[in-house]
This record gives C-alpha cells, sequence and structure tokens, in this order.
C-alpha cells in the first residue's frame, strides 16, 4: 500500500500530468490527467473510484467501526482531515451495500490561543470552517484549547474497554442492524435526508454554547480568564518541541472529553501516510518508542472506551492534494505552533524536514518508514490486563515506560543525573565503594536538579505556588517521554487543574498503596480500579 | 565569574557535560564517565570473574577510550579480567598503518597483550586490492562483514571469552535511527541489544560498554586524560544512508541534548509483532560459521572476488549457493551478470 510515492523514480515524479494522447490505464477509455505511480496514468473518474475504494477498503479490512456506532471526525480543517470529511460524506451518500453505516459527527479544536493569533483571525477561521461543516449536515462540535482549564479530571481516569466484541460478531452486528433498519421501516441513520434538520438544529444548539463570539443567549466557552492561563502555561515552555508536545497531548484531551460527553466511540484523524511517516520518526527521535504501534497504527485502543481510528494512513500528501484540487475539497490554511518556525526549531519541525527532503532523494523514504509502523507492537511494559490504571502515564495515557529493567537507557539517564550532581552525604573516598542504582521509581536526585532548573529559571517557579503543593511528584506518574516535556516546563502551576487533581489523587494513591504493602498478598492486585 | 563544579561545588568547574547540561571539574567528570559505564557493565551482567575480554582496538577514539577505562574499573571494582586488545588490520594504506601505530602505542602504555589479524592473512585479501576490484560504492559491505569474522578469528586464537566493542551511544541511536529508514525490522530488533550471546560455533559473545556514553563525552575523556587516538575517518567513505542518519542524530542532538539517548530508549521498548518473519540462524557450510544461508556472507564475497564476480556477495544470489559449494561453474548468462561492476 501507499505505493503512491514509493514507485515514482525521478523521471515520473516531474511528471503528474501525462502526454496528452495517453489513455487511462484502468479504463482504458478516458484520458488520463494524472498520474499517480509509475506508469499508471488515471483518467479524472477512475482516480476518484480509486481514492473511494481505498478508504472504504481501509475500514472494510480493519473492521472496527460498528454499523449505526457515533463517529466523531477531528478535522484540523488541513487537506487530510478535509479529504477525510469529503470521503466520509462520499460513503455515507453511496447506495447499499457500497454505503458507510455509522453515524458521523465533526470535531475542530481551536489552537490559537497557544498559537498566538488574534481573536480576529480565529472567529474568521471558524466561519470558514462552520460553513464547510454546515453544509455536510452532521453535528460539529468547534472546542477551543482554552476549555482545558474546565475539564474534570475524570478525562485523565483509566476507562476500562467497552465490553468486548469478539472478532466474529461484526458480522452479526451488521445484520442486526440491517434487520432492525427493515423492521421499524427507517432509513440507515446516516442517511443525509431525515437526519438533516436535526442535526442542523443540534449543531445551531451546541454552536450557540461553544462559540466565541456574542451570541444572544449563549455564554462563551471560556472566561478571558482562561485565555491569559493558556498563554501563561505555553510562555512557561521553554522549548519549542515541549510546545509542541504539550499542544498534542491537550488536544487530545479535549477531544476525548468531547467524545464521551457527546457519545462518540470512536474518533477519526485524518492523519496521511506520509504525515505518519514523519510522526514515526519524531516519536522515536522524542523517546515514544514504546507507544509507536499506537501513535501510528490503524487504531489506538489507550482511552478505553473511545478508540482512536486512522482511515487516511493510505494516502500520501500528494495524491490527497491531488484529489482535493481535482474535486474542489475546501480546506483552510490555519498556522500552528511552528509555522514559521526554523527547520531547527523543534525535533518535530526538524523530522519534518529531514524526512521532506530526504523523500526527494529517495522516492522510496516515506514508505518504507511507513511499513516499519505495521511491523511493530508495544513491547513494554508487558500487557497485564491485572495492572493498576495508575500504570498509564498521566499526561499521553500510554502504557508507562518507566519500569524498566536497571540495564536500560531510563536507568542510565538518572545514573548521569545522579553522578554529576552533589549528593548529601559523600566525598569521593565513600563515593567508591557505592554502587546502588536509585529506585526504580525514579525519584532519585534528578527530582531535585529539575525543581532547581525550573525554580531558578521561571522566577516565581514551582515552590512558590500554593496551587501545586510542594510534595506533588508528577514525574512517577509520566512517560518516559512526557518526563521531557514536563521538564521544559518552568511553571508546573500553570498546568490545567484536572491535571493536578489527577495527580494529587495518584500521589494519594499510591501512598496508600504503600502504607498497606505489607500486608497485600499479590502484588499486581489492585482491589478497586482494576480495569 | 567561575563556574563552579556541580558536583563537588568545590573545584572550578572545567566542562559542561553535553548529555546531562551538569558544569563539572575534571576529577568529577572522570569520575562520572568511569561510574557510569561501571553502572552499565554491573547492571547489565557484561562479564564475570576470571574471563577474557578481548578489547576491539582500532585505534580511534571510541576503542582507545574503552579500553583506558576498562582497565581504570578491572583495577577498581577488581572484575578479576584478564584484558587484551584485538585488532584488524583490513590493509589500507595510510589510513590503517598510521592506527594501528596507534594501538601499539597503546599497548605499551596499558600494559596489555595485543593480537592483530589481517585480512590478508584471513583471506587473502587486503582492503586496497579489494577497493581495486569492485570500486568504492560498496567496499564497506566487504570490510563490515569481513571485520566481524576477523575479530571472531582473533578472538578464537586467543581463547578469548567476550569482544567488546567501542560502540558509543550516537553509533547506538544512529543505527536505530537507519534501520527505520530501511524499515529492516530484523536489525532494528537486535541493534539495542547490549550484548549478543554466542550465537553458535565460531562466535564469540560481544558487548558494548560504552553503550549509553556520548561521542561527545568520549572526546572530552579523551582530551582531559591527553589520550591518543587516531582520528580519521576511513577513507574509503561510509554509506550515504548512514551519513544522513547520522546528520539526523547531530540535528537532533543540537535541538536536545539528550535526544541521543531518548532514540536508544525508543528503540529498546520496540519489539515486532508477532507473525513478522525473522530469517531462521543456521551455520555456514563452508566455514562452519554463524549464517542465515548455506553460505556465510564472507565466503560469498570472498567467492565472487576469487572469481572475479563481485556482485555475487551484493545482491541476493542465495540460489547459486548450492553451485558455489559444489565448486560448480556458473552459466555463461550468470557471470554475465555478476561480472558488471556498474556501482
Ligand atoms: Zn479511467
Ligand atoms: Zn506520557
Ligand atoms: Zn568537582
Ligand atoms: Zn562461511
Amino acid at each position: 500500500m501507499c505505493q503512491v510515492d514509493e514507485e515514482y523514480n525521478d523521471r515520473l515524479e516531474k511528471r503528474t500530468v501525462p502526454a496528452v494522447s495517453q489513455k487511462c490505464v484502468k479504463c482504458k477509455e478516458g484520458s488520463a490527467v494524472l498520474i499517480i505511480r509509475a506508469g499508471d496514468a488515471f483518467c479524472r473518474s477512475c482516480f476518484k473510484e480509486y481514492f473511494v475504494h481505498k478508504f472504504r477498503a481501509m475500514l472494510g479490512k480493519n473492521r472496527v467501526i460498528y454499523p449505526g456506532e457515533k463517529v466523531l471526525l477531528a478535522v484540523s480543517g488541513g487537506p487530510a482531515s478535509s479529504a477525510m470529511l469529503a470521503q466520509v460524506q462520499e460513503g455515507l451518500s453511496r447506495d447499499a451495500p457500497k454505503k458507510l453505516r455509522f453515524k458521523p459527527g465533526i470535531i475542530y479544536v481551536d489552537e490559537g490561543g497557544a498559537c498566538g493569533q488574534r481573536l480576529e483571525e480565529r472567529e474568521q477561521v471558524i466561519a470558514q470552517l462552520e460553513s464547510i461543516f454546515r453544509a455536510t449536515g452532521y453535528p460539529f462540535h468547534i472546542v477551543h484549547l482554552e476549555q482545558v482549564f474546565t475539564l474534570p479530571s475524570s478525562v485523565l481516569e483509566a476507562v476500562s474497554a467497552a465490553p468486548g466484541r469478539p472478532e466474529g460478531s461484526y458480522k452479526a452486528a451488521v445484520d442486526q442492524f440491517i434487520q432492525n433498519s427493515k423492521l421499524d421501516g427507517s432509513v440507515s441513520p446516516g442517511d443525509v435526508s431525515p437526519a438533516q434538520d436535526s442535526a442542523l438544529q443540534d449543531a445551531q444548539l451546541r454552536l450557540s454554547r461553544l462559540d466565541t463570539r456574542d451570541t444572544p443567549n449563549g455564554t462563551p466557552p471560556f472566561t478571558p480568564q482562561h485565555g491569559r492561563d493558556l498563554e501563561r502555561l505555553f510562555a512557561s515552555v521553554r522549548t519549542l518541541t515541549a510546545r509542541e508536545d504539550l499542544l498534542q497531548t491537550l488536544r487530545q484531551h479535549l477531544v476525548l472529553h468531547t467524545a464521551r460527553a457527546e457519545g462518540y466511540s470512536k474518533v477519526m484523524m485524518g492523519d496521511s501516510c506520509s504525515r505518519l511517516a514523519v510522526k514515526l520518526l519524531g516519536n522515536i527521535s522524542l523517546g515514544r518508542g514504546a507507544s509507536l504501534a499506537a501513535d501510528t497504527g490503524f487504531s489506538d485502543p489507550r482511552y478505553g472506551d473511545v478508540v482512536v481510528v486512522r482511515p487516511m494512513r493510505d494516502y500520501s500528501s500528494k495524491e490527497i492534494a491531488l484529489y482535493n484540487r481535482m474535486f474542489g475539497v475546501p480546506s483552510v490554511f490555519i498556522p500552528g505552533l511552528d509555522t514559521k518556525a526554523p527547520d531547527k526549531a523543534s525535533i518535530q519541525r526538524l523530522t519534518e524536514s529531514f524526512v521532506t527532503k530526504l523523500q526527494a532523494d529517495f522516492p522510496s523514504t516515506v514508505s518504507t518508514i511507513y511499513r516499519t509502523s505495521e511491523k511493530l507492537h508495544t513491547a513494554c511494559p508487558p500487557q497485564n490486563t491485572d495492572s493498576e490504571p495508575s500504570a498509564k502515564c498521566l499526561l499521553c495515557l500510554c502504557a508507562l515506560d518507566t519500569k524498566v529493567e536497571e540495564a536500560s537507557a531510563f536507568h542510565a539517564t538518572l545514573v548521569s543525573e545522579r553522578l554529576s550532581q552533589k549528593r548529601v552525604t559523600e566525598s569521593p573516598g565513600v563515593r567508591a565503594g557505592n554502587t546502588n542504582t536509585p529506585a526504580s521509581g525514579g525519584q532519585c536526585c534528578s527530582s531535585r536538579g529539575e525543581q532547581d532548573g525550573s525554580c531558578g529559571g521561571g522566577g516565581e517557579g514551582c515552590c512558590s505556588s500554593n496551587r501545586v503543593p510542594p510534595s506533588l511528584d508528577l514525574k512517577s506518574l509520566l512517560c518516559y517521554s512526557c518526563r521531557l516535556t514536563i521538564k521544559d516546563t518552568t511553571a508546573l502551576d500553570s498546568l490545567p487543574q484536572y491535571i493536578v487533581t489527577e495527580a494529587e489523587r495518584r500521589n494519594r494513591r499510591s501512598q496508600m498503596k504503600q502504607e498497606i504493602s505489607e500486608f497485600l498478598l499479590d502484588e499486581e492486585e489492585d482491589g478497586e480500579e482494576a480495569s | 565569574m567561575p563556574v563552579l563544579c556541580s558536583s563537588c561545588e568545590q573545584k572550578r568547574a572545567v566542562l559542561k557535560r553535553p548529555k546531562t547540561g551538569h558544569s563539572l571539574c575534571k576529577e568529577c567528570f572522570f569520575w562520572a564517565f568511569e561510574e557510569e559505564v561501571h553502572q552499565t557493565i554491573v547492571s547489565a551482567r557484561l562479564f564475570s570473574p576470571g574471563e577474557t575480554v578481548g578489547i576491539g582496538a582500532s585505534g580511534g577514539k571510541d576503542s582507545t577510550v574503552l579500553a583506558h577505562v576498562l582497565k581504570v574499573l578491572n583495577e577498581r571494582y577488581s572484575y578479576g579480567l584478564k584484558l587484551l586488545l584485538l585488532s584488524v588490520d583490513e590493509g589500507i594504506t595510510g589510513y590503517r598503518d598510521d592506527s594501528l601505530e596507534t594501538v601499539k602505542r597503546n599497548q605499551q602504555q596499558y600494559d596489555l597483550p595485543l593480537k592483530i589479524v589481517s585480512y590478508e592473512e584471513l583471506y587473502g585479501w587486503t582492503m586496497d586490492a579489494i577497493v581495486k576490484q569492485v570500486g568504492l560504492k560498496n567496499n564497506c559491505t566487504f570490510c563490515g562483514v569481513f571485520r566481524r569474522q576477523a575479530l571472531d578469528r582473533g578472538a578464537m586464537m586467543l581463547k578469548v571469552d567476550k569482544i567488546c566493542t567501542g560502540h558509543n551511544a550516537d553509533d547506538v541511536a544512529e543505527t536505530v535511527l537507519m534501520n527505520v529508514l530501511r524499515g529492516d525490522i530484523a536489525r532494528l530488533r537486535r541493534c539495542t541489544a547490549i550484548s549478543t550471546a554466542s550465537e553458535g560455533e565460531g562466535v564469540v559473545p560481544r558487548c558494548k560498554p560504552l553503550k549509553y556514553a556520548y561521542e561527545k563525552e568520549i572526546v572530552l575523556y579523551a582530551y582531559f586524560k591527553k589520550l591518543d587516538y587516531f582520528s580519521t575517518e576511513c577513507i574509503y567513505s561510509p554509506n550515504a544512508y548512514r551519513g544522513h542518519a547520522r546528520a539526523f542524530l547531530k540535528d537532533l542532538e543540537a535541538v536536545r541534548p539528550s535526544a541521543i539517548v531518548d532514540v536508544i530508549h525508543s528503540g529498546e521498548n520496540l519489539s515486532v509483532r508477532e507473525g513478522v518473519r525473522m530469517p531462521v540462524q543456521g551455520n555456514c557450510s563452508r566455514c562452519g560459521y554463524i549464517s542465515s544461508q548455506a553460505l556465510c556472507k564472507s565466503c560469498v564475497l570472498l567467492e565472487g572476488l576469487n572469481r572475479g564476480l563481485p556482485k555475487l556477495g551484493i545482491g541476493k544470489h542465495h540460489r547459486l549457493h548450492g553451485k558455489i559449494l559444489a565448486r560448480e561453474p556458473l552459466t555463461q548468462e550468470e557471470e554475465r551478470k555478476l561480472k558488471a561492476v556498474d556501482f
């Protein structure tokens, strides 16, 4: 799959427009309008068929979306997620049996507040998107990043997966669905005509609740104070790398919360294979190797009740651009955190420019990296269904990758931190005999070093805060990579309250467990919250 | 105002650790560097008392520092190891001559036994002669394959229990990135292992005690310890793809210094989905060395050189292994394909 780029060679790369007389390789009739891979010249309608088929094939192959299920489409306004929206529309409007049968809704997360956009610019973008969304007739949710300051801490709690649907039950569910539709004589949900009115009303209702503009009876979704809080939070993050990572995490929390609140059990993300290749290499560079499979695979089950799927993963960005241009799929350009940043401003940015340049020299780069993602799965920690919910990272909610053996990169970094700082009761003479390694929780002196850094750097740093108790141990609750992000965050008291609250709860719980540890018979057993 | 060492808080700091950003005095840096290698050795249980350990010595900075640190630690912590230096002479005029001189000086300084095995004596070919036949594009394939086996053969001659090599954190991270770029899942899985058990006859277990040491810190260590090393890259330049991975890693390090060890952490926590096919290891039916094919890579390359068909070992020509083993001639068509040196 994803051969579009793979099989290009330099000659063809420059020749996406075929020679005048060329015929379509598929129907042998229509005159070709574009070449999508070596030698394959497609006419307009065959290209559309190929593109549309790929979407359905991806969903069909993976069989995770059930008929009638509510699916939230995460649309950023960019080409890939806009093409995804167009594919869903296309799929829902088809005749049975090729028809898609889920109930879509749309979410857009407005990140302008973290990217220094003016309010008017943000309103303009939102207005454009609204008109696109409204035209679909689907319910849509415009969420602002500022709303993280009103999120409940339950977003971060582990939720057990929906009652298991064994492999074979997919077909049964489809049959059942068709049966029901016949019985009550209703039209399939997702069918536009009857649903349209209510969807529109629904959307308008929600809009009045969420929109920032002064609507007659709606309350704005966030206060000016939240706007300032968000600015302060992002200003306190020292590096663009960490800012981008934090933004990604918060955005994910908002999407997750909206999905749960509105009853969506699937979220569709528009990552193309070009995007996923960058993400895969970038995440390796960020130390996110352990969750690579979930971060870049077709489906990401980490949230339990809400599953993220990536149906655009077989399309290259080039293909998407061609499709959007040819079939008038609207997209909106929205500047991001790193839009004007130089290549080496962050790990994510650097990775993107590296992959893009390498792709230009070696046209199989993207597809090779992408294929790597299909061969990986999570190795660490061993999947234990009985393990505590707190074994997931507080921020990204991936399985914690910090309980690894002593001979590991993670412990090596702890050792380096420890050996580079003054230890309380030690002289080199004493140290010679001391070969202890730090406690596996990773709470050795390195956490001290971090606090030194953040207090010294920020001025009004973490210690002066009264919202964050000085004893709060965030670190032990975070995965390897989120630790790096938090390490670059100088004012921990600017974190949204739901994160602090959940961290405190987990701290208390682990303290509790420590106190009663000698009475617990099975280390893995957790009475209350096993998921 | 002079910066104080963040470890002893007494002496003036002379360097900023590339790995952690801490400012340290010379003594505290030496201490931290050596101690970290010690922690690596202890936590990964790299050695057992009484073992004979061959240090793969190239005369470059990594193996020079490795030899020095291992000697220090062996005495400080009474590992009880018998250390010796193991060198390979690839037969590259102007490059190996100089670096071997360095190894010989090291041998005297550290008072460690030294064994040099040469390609010429093992294979009947020097790298210079190989390059003359195969050109510059694929010579690293030959060199890599031959060196690996040469170290093993040298180790067997000296009855060495383990070989340790100077691979540092940068090398490991770079290899992780390169294997991702090449989509080489089998290597991606193996490349972060700190040690390899003996995989069969003729293969000596290997380990990388400097796996978590930054290249820059190795240079700093050598600089302040005034260690003598030979600092030129191989004159037959390395492959382009590794070059890209290296440049990318350097950029990553510049953005976030921990990136090197972050990449290794990623590599250590990846694993391969079940059902992805991995090559089965067996033994070469000619020389007995470990191999997933009937003939090991080294024997195929050698056969290619000796028959004047250098491409034999470069592509995938497993079908021909039977003929080679039976010392049968190849067909004209087969010869034609393998002869053309278009690289
Ligand atoms: Zn056609
Ligand atoms: Zn995390
Ligand atoms: Zn000092
Ligand atoms: Zn052999």
